[in-house]
């Protein structure tokens, strides 16, 4: 599952790369692979970790958000290291209405794949990717872990690609 | 940094001067709990800074968070139809245990909202202009609430009255 062409230290993708395949559960008997998405914006947001305490935290943003994001075709995929279950009970807590992918076996194997993976916590970053209809990645950022990086820079990046791809396949 | 990409204006909620130096924006949940922490705080704030400080309040209800968010931030935008924003607004933050429609209803009538008014906003009629302020939100990099924005700037300092009235004040000195 992890990209053998990525060694763990080269840091987080970025803009231009192809972002890597994956296939993870998104429910206890269903699995949700990056190939179902192609043809549409995705969006990835990586996280440490279900149950932030902060309100309105990162995944409670993003579920006010996601009129926004489907206003460009968008689709959001959230990814952490917990397990089906446990998403199961976060996203039905939160009331989510978007994935979340249990990262869990191989634990972290995507997260290393996008060079996203923490090693000593055994969690990934608060990682964004915003990739295009054809797999490539447009933009990537890594967030301050502590930190909630808005949904601004993932608007911005769509922008940027709408205004290109949309509009060449237009003519 | 994150900027506040839609500029105040007379579109806004605001109190004090158009002029002062130094424009508070708040982007709050009137359910959420933090909301209700940062209101007195805010409150000591205005009342530090006088006329130092123009406040302005825009909507950014989470609502699968907040069930009674959206509700509560209609209540507040039909107030406002009757000239009624900031009475409604405190309202709503001195009252964040009980929001649903019936205790909204309620302080309706204790505000002197009218029936008409208030049915107008749970009907949507201001849901435009609650989605608008949450929209340019997210453009300025809000990323949970409350959000403030001193002069533009995204503030993620310390929310105490001391920290907010020194930052703001250094504001007003940089704008002087």
């Amino acid at each position: 599952m992890s990209n053998p062409n990525v060694p763990p230290s080269a840091g987080p993708l970025k803009a231009g790369q192809s972002a890597p395949v994956f296939s993870l559960p998104s429910t206890p008997d269903q699995m949700l692979s990056l190939s179902d998405l192609r043809g549409n914006p995705v969006i990835i947001a990586f996280y440490p970790a279900d149950w932030s305490p902060v309100c309105g935290d990162q995944m409670g943003l993003y579920n006010g958000v996601l009129p926004e994001f489907h206003r460009y075709g968008a689709q959001l995929v959230g990814i952490s290291t917990d397990g089906v279950w446990c998403h199961a009970a976060f996203a039905s807590a939160r009331k989510l209405h978007f994935p979340l992918l249990a990262d869990f076996e191989p634990k972290g194997a995507v997260a290393r794949s996008y060079g996203v993976y923490r090693d000593h916590e055994g969690t990934s970053e608060r990682a964004l990717f915003v990739i295009d209809g054809e797999g490539v990645i447009r933009w990537s950022y890594v967030s301050p872990v502590g930190l909630n990086p808005g949904a601004d820079g993932i608007l911005n990046a769509l922008d940027a690609m709408v205004g290109q791809p949309q509009a060449a396949g237009a003519l | 940094m994150s900027h506040l990409t839609t500029a105040v204006s007379a579109d806004d909620h605001a109190l004090g001067p158009d002029d002062a130096p130094v424009t508070l924006v708040e982007y709050g949940d009137y359910e959420c709990p933090y909301c209700g922490e940062a209101y007195p705080v805010l409150k000591a704030v205005q009342h530090a800074l006088g006329k130092q400080l123009r406040f302005v309040f825009r909507n950014f209800p989470l609502t699968d968070a907040h069930p009674h968010a959206g509700r509560a931030a209609e209540f507040a935008e039909a107030a406002a139809s009757v000239g009624q924003f900031w009475a409604a607004h405190d309202m709503l933050y001195e009252h964040q245990d009980a929001l649903d429609d019936e205790s909204l209803i309620a302080y309706g009538r204790v505000l002197g909202i009218g029936d008409a008014a208030l049915q107008a906003g749970f009907d949507g009629r201001f849901d435009p202009k609650i989605r608008h302020d949450f929209t340019s939100g997210v453009r300025s990099g809000v990323n949970g609430t409350p959000c403030l924005f001193i002069n533009g700037e995204r503030y993620d300092g310390p929310r105490d009255v001391d920290a907010l009235v020194a930052v703001i004040r250094s504001a007003a000195k940089a704008r002087a």
